[in-house]
């Protein structure tokens, strides 16, 4: 098979298919010692299995809060949010979270262990069962050699790619990502987006992946939901399935990523002039 | 100052082959016997203690006055003579069961005010307000009132050293709860873990450190509590404990034997720390890296 043409093929099977995730009309807002901030208004979207959802943002879009909202760490003040028609009210292991830090792993948890955990505390499959998917994704996200050391002897590349397999050994329904390679070097990076292509190339999850990297977005999505900041709203969505690391330097690319960053720059031009205008 | 731009100087590129590793010389050496037996910690802790004891035996001999200072020699025969042949075994089992029985029931208290503390606000605000108040009175202070409450005996030595285990641990473990990192939090929350479950399998591993802090201060605490208590009301039903034999002794002026008993209590404490505290450590917070 060739996956490399595979990958180019639109997701989902047109608008008849019902959605994984429904997202309608969410406003999130979260408080801090001064304020209550309005992270996102009215913000929908719609994912379907084997998407490749990439929220992407400036900082401040309400990015990861709304993937929190929809990992069920936070409650909308409006709207709602469905997975498989379920309203999503608390955190569960259906949605398997990757964050940006490293600090995720279990200390005290060798990796096998931390790929482990999850399934046995969630009663998901028997110890058998757990095993054997615990050797395959940690053989997948090549750890193999390092099943049984401890967290804190790995590097940050390692780490993250423990936490994708620990999450991914779930077989949630959905694959939360909150920033998950922002945290890395750029070779580094590079490379985890590649594994991570490759992997969704050979499992077929559905992803709903946050950065703030244009580049990123459109290597790793395959569709594009962009947000403009305070409050996050949704600006756009776009489809990208066609574009990976490979064609980088193509023109379709650089068109996109120029349109993208019009979006989002040219927004935040108006709004500083408003803010002059203001002043 | 020159008008002129700063232009680095442009040099030749150029590309090397890596060398044969043989030719650099040793990339890896094993230490020499000497720095590895040095880099053991009990050893050099021995050769300290060593050092020590050979200064007092010097300074001893020179004061020459076994009514104030006995020479370590005297020390060690008084110790010798107090295991086998005299009471020092029997007191020793006593003062460490009494003080189990009051380290078990204070970290069991302290658990329980943990719980309440992280669970609800009040909590919190009791633990902190009663810790505040209670951590910095001695618990031997606490003796006459103790002694009015239960009399003379166990339970009194006991209700003590719940005073003084239960708010040096219950401060740490709080404190550890509340370090636990939001990403670790919301990981144990993404497993679908809550309740007792999400405290055991997350926030107790994850707060370890000072939980392990919190447990070696309470025995320190209660260790030294009960020693003093001891020492002011002694012997109870005929079975008295370390401190007692110290007391006695002095009364008797047998000063060699007050060595010995107080040289009781030191090794107890070292091993204690350098054996089981260590030994839990290296098993948890070392090994998960937490801790260098």
């Amino acid at each position: 098979m060739d996956t490399r043409q595979d990958r180019n093929l639109p997701a989902g099977g047109g608008g008849a298919v019902s959605p994984l995730l429904d997202v309608k009309d969410v406003t999130l807002q979260y408080k801090t010692r001064e304020h209550l901030v309005t992270a996102t208004w009215r913000v929908s979207f719609q994912v379907h299995r084997g998407d490749r959802f990439v929220l992407l943002g400036p900082s401040g879009c309400g990015k990861s809060t709304l993937l929190k909202g929809v990992a069920g760490f936070m409650r909308p003040v409006e709207g709602a949010i469905r997975l498989n028609g379920k309203q999503v009210d608390r955190p569960g292991p259906d949605r398997m979270m990757v964050f940006q830090e490293f600090d995720q792993l279990l200390p005290w948890k060798t990796v096998r262990q931390n790929v482990l955990f999850p399934m046995l505390t969630s009663g998901r499959c028997s110890r058998a069962e757990a095993q054997d998917r615990a050797q395959r994704y940690i053989d997948k996200v090549n750890l193999t050699k390092f099943a049984d050391v401890y967290p804190h002897m790995l590097s940050g590349g390692m780490k993250q790619r423990v936490a994708i397999a620990r999450a991914m050994a779930m077989e949630p329904d959905i694959l939360l990502m909150d920033e998950p390679f922002a945290a890395l070097d750029a070779l580094t990076r590079r490379k985890m987006q590649e594994e991570l292509l490759r992997l969704w190339d050979d499992v077929r999850f559905t992803v709903l992946f946050v950065t703030h990297s244009i580049e990123e977005a459109i290597i790793v999505g395959s569709r594009i939901l962009v947000l403009t900041p305070h409050p996050g709203q949704v600006r756009a969505e776009l489809n990208t399935h066609g574009l990976g690391a490979a064609e980088a330097d193509g023109e379709t690319f650089q068109t996109l990523q120029r349109k993208i960053h019009d979006m989002l720059f040219a927004q935040r031009i108006e709004e500083e002039e408003k803010v002059a205008a203001h002043v | 100052m020159s008008d002129a731009k700063l232009v680095p100087a442009i040099r030749p590129e150029y590309e090397l082959q890596p060398r044969d590793a043989g030719l650099i010389g040793e990339i890896e050496r094993p230490l020499s016997i000497a720095e590895r037996v040095t880099n053991q910690l009990w050893v050099r802790r021995l050769a300290i203690l060593v050092v020590l004891c050979v200064v007092w035996e010097l300074y001893a001999r020179w004061v020459n006055n076994p009514l104030m200072f006995p020479t370590f020699t005297d020390v060690m025969k008084a110790l010798y003579e107090a295991v086998f042949k005299g009471p020092l075994v029997d007191r020793t089992l006593t003062s460490i069961r009494v003080l189990l029985i009051g380290y078990a029931c204070g970290i069991a208290l302290a658990a329980a005010f943990t719980t309440l503390a992280v669970s609800t606000r009040v909590g919190t605000d009791l633990l902190s307000t009663l810790t505040a108040m209670f951590n910095p009175l001695p618990a031997i202070a606490l003796l006459p009132l103790a002694l009015l409450w239960f009399g003379l005996g166990i339970p009194s030595l006991v209700f003590v050293i719940i005073h003084s285990v239960l708010w040096a641990v219950a401060l740490n473990t709080h404190t550890g709860f509340m370090s636990v990192s939001e990403t670790l939090r919301m990981a144990g929350q993404n497993y679908g873990l809550r309740g007792i479950p999400y405290v055991i399998k997350i926030l107790i591993p994850a707060a370890f450190p000072s939980i392990l802090a919190g447990l070696k201060i309470g025995w320190a605490f209660a260790w030294r509590t009960l020693i003093a208590a001891e020492l002011v009301f002694g012997v109870s039903s005929r079975s008295g404990g370390l401190g007692w034999f110290i007391f006695e002794n002095r009364n008797q002026l047998e000063t060699a034997s007050v060595f010995a008993g107080l040289f009781t209590v030191i090794i107890i404490g070292l091993v204690v720390e350098s054996v089981v505290f260590r030994a839990i450590e290296a098993r948890t917070v070392r090994r998960w890296g937490m801790q260098r």
